[in-house]
């Protein structure tokens, strides 16, 4: 008897706390929701349809960052070199790296103006842990953009860990540019290489705003 | 004989000499020709510049949506046709069949390739060509190469060029004066389709657009002969 209460309590507790939590959505749902979610903050938001970067910069940090696995990311971009940077240096390749890809997904996303996203059917097993979510962006008059998530299983939820356009990895492409800048000065030498486009890139957008 | 030889040698010391200004360090084993297709990418990004992207961003400002989507339309519907045929040439049967399904649907109900409705009917588009179906084949990419105008391309695709060239639908079109405006409207076409790509590669490239576009189009057809499931790089 006991033992059926605590396992009603349980059956409430997940049901109580189970869909609504991202942490518990399927992939599919959960690509899905995000999207539409930014979509419908973007379509609203004037200052965004104006080319207004920060601001796409501050509901991608928002919305979409949560859902990513940087720290995946950054070793699948850096290759076999990341096992000799050490833990603060990998911790700053990541952030570097991150800035480098919010900025890219940023200004991809006031590029495309009204477009629409639709999702390729996909059956996720409970057993699956690496999933790929497909989708395909329509822009008014364009022919479809195909975008698809890699995603993996984690404590914390489904995490992406790569997007790849038009069968182009965003991540993967570095690669080769990121090992000959290991090869020539070094781990620090790619996080300075890093460092130096990110703060270049920031000082030139707010040269252009002024 | 003797002068073939000597003119092959001549070409090699040619490509050689401009190697050597150019600076063809070869630091990356897939591009061995580097100084050269630098040469060639700042050539195409001039045209680009200065003929290509003009054209696209007023076709892209002038046209309405529907007429936009429906040239787009057409010209994917012509290009199902070797689609269905690189299918059919990897062995891929039913992706054939339902490409001749899309070829088939969108030329008659869609209005000989206006409307896509095989999209809507969920025949899905493939994207294949003869530069993947000898990658299928075994064929390696071999080196990669900046061609004039048609821009990145590795040796085993600019084999596939070739083909696909050769037996383009739109090639076989008489009289020459709107054959050739076909091709003008579908490079164009294509250029405007991407028009707002251009901003996130430039942000993505970190300074090396060169490199950038190099390593993205090598990854991205060694993904599409692949289909999307290439064998993952051991050093994860």
């Amino acid at each position: 008897m006991k033992k059926f209460f605590v396992f009603l309590m349980l059956a409430a507790g997940l049901a109580l706390a189970g869909p609504s939590r991202a942490e518990d959505l399927p992939p599919d749902v959960l690509v899905k929701n995000v999207t539409n979610e930014v979509l419908e903050v973007v379509k609203k938001d004037r200052e965004i349809q104006n080319g207004n970067t920060r601001r796409v910069v501050q509901l991608i940090e928002a919305k979409v960052l949560p859902h990513f696995n940087f720290t995946h990311m950054t070793i699948l971009a850096v290759g076999r070199d990341w096992r000799q940077a050490n833990p603060a240096q990998q911790k700053a390749l990541t952030d570097e790296f991150k800035d480098l890809l919010v900025r890219t997904y940023s200004n991809a996303f006031t590029s495309y103006k009204n477009q629409t996203v639709s999702f390729r059917p996909m059956r996720v097993q409970p057993s699956d842990t690496d999933v790929t979510v497909r989708t395909e962006v329509v822009q008014p008059g364009g022919q479809p953009v195909k975008i698809d998530y890699a995603l993996e299983k984690t404590p914390a939820g489904w995490k992406v860990y790569d997007v790849t356009v038009e069968a182009s990895s965003l991540v993967m492409v570095y690669r080769d540019q990121f090992g000959q800048q290991v090869r020539s000065g070094g781990i620090d030498g790619l996080i300075a290489f890093l460092h130096s486009k990110n703060q270049g890139a920031e000082s030139a957008g707010k040269a252009v705003k002024k | 004989m003797k002068s073939k030889y000597m003119r092959l040698s001549h070409l090699t010391l040619g490509v050689a000499a401009a190697c050597v200004l150019a600076g063809c360090a070869g630091t990356n084993p897939k591009d061995p020709m580097e100084g050269f297709n630098r040469g060639m990418f700042a050539f195409n990004e001039g045209l680009d510049k200065v003929v290509i992207k003009p054209v696209a961003q007023g076709y892209d400002a002038v046209a309405p949506v529907p007429v936009k989507k429906g040239v787009g339309n057409f010209f994917s519907n012509v290009a199902d046709v070797l689609v269905g045929v690189n299918n059919l040439l990897q062995g891929k049967v039913p992706d054939a069949t339902s490409d001749l399904g899309r070829v088939i649907t969108n030329t008659t109900v869609g209005i000989l390739g206006v409307f896509d409705v095989a999209s809507e009917m969920g025949l899905e588009k493939h994207n294949e060509d003869f530069g993947q179906t000898l990658g299928r084949w075994g064929m390696g990419p071999g080196a990669y190469v900046v061609l004039p105008v048609f821009g990145p391309r590795d040796v085993r695709d600019t084999i596939g060029l070739v083909a696909n060239v050769g037996l383009d639908p739109v090639g076989r079109v008489y009289p020459v004066n709107v054959r050739n405006s076909m091709v003008g409207t579908r490079l164009i076409s294509d250029r405007a389709d991407v028009l707002p790509a251009d901003k996130a590669i430039e942000e993505a490239s970190l300074g090396d657009k060169y490199a950038y576009i190099r390593d993205s189009y090598l990854q991205r057809r060694e993904n599409l002969v692949y289909d999307g499931k290439p064998p993952r790089p051991k050093d994860d």
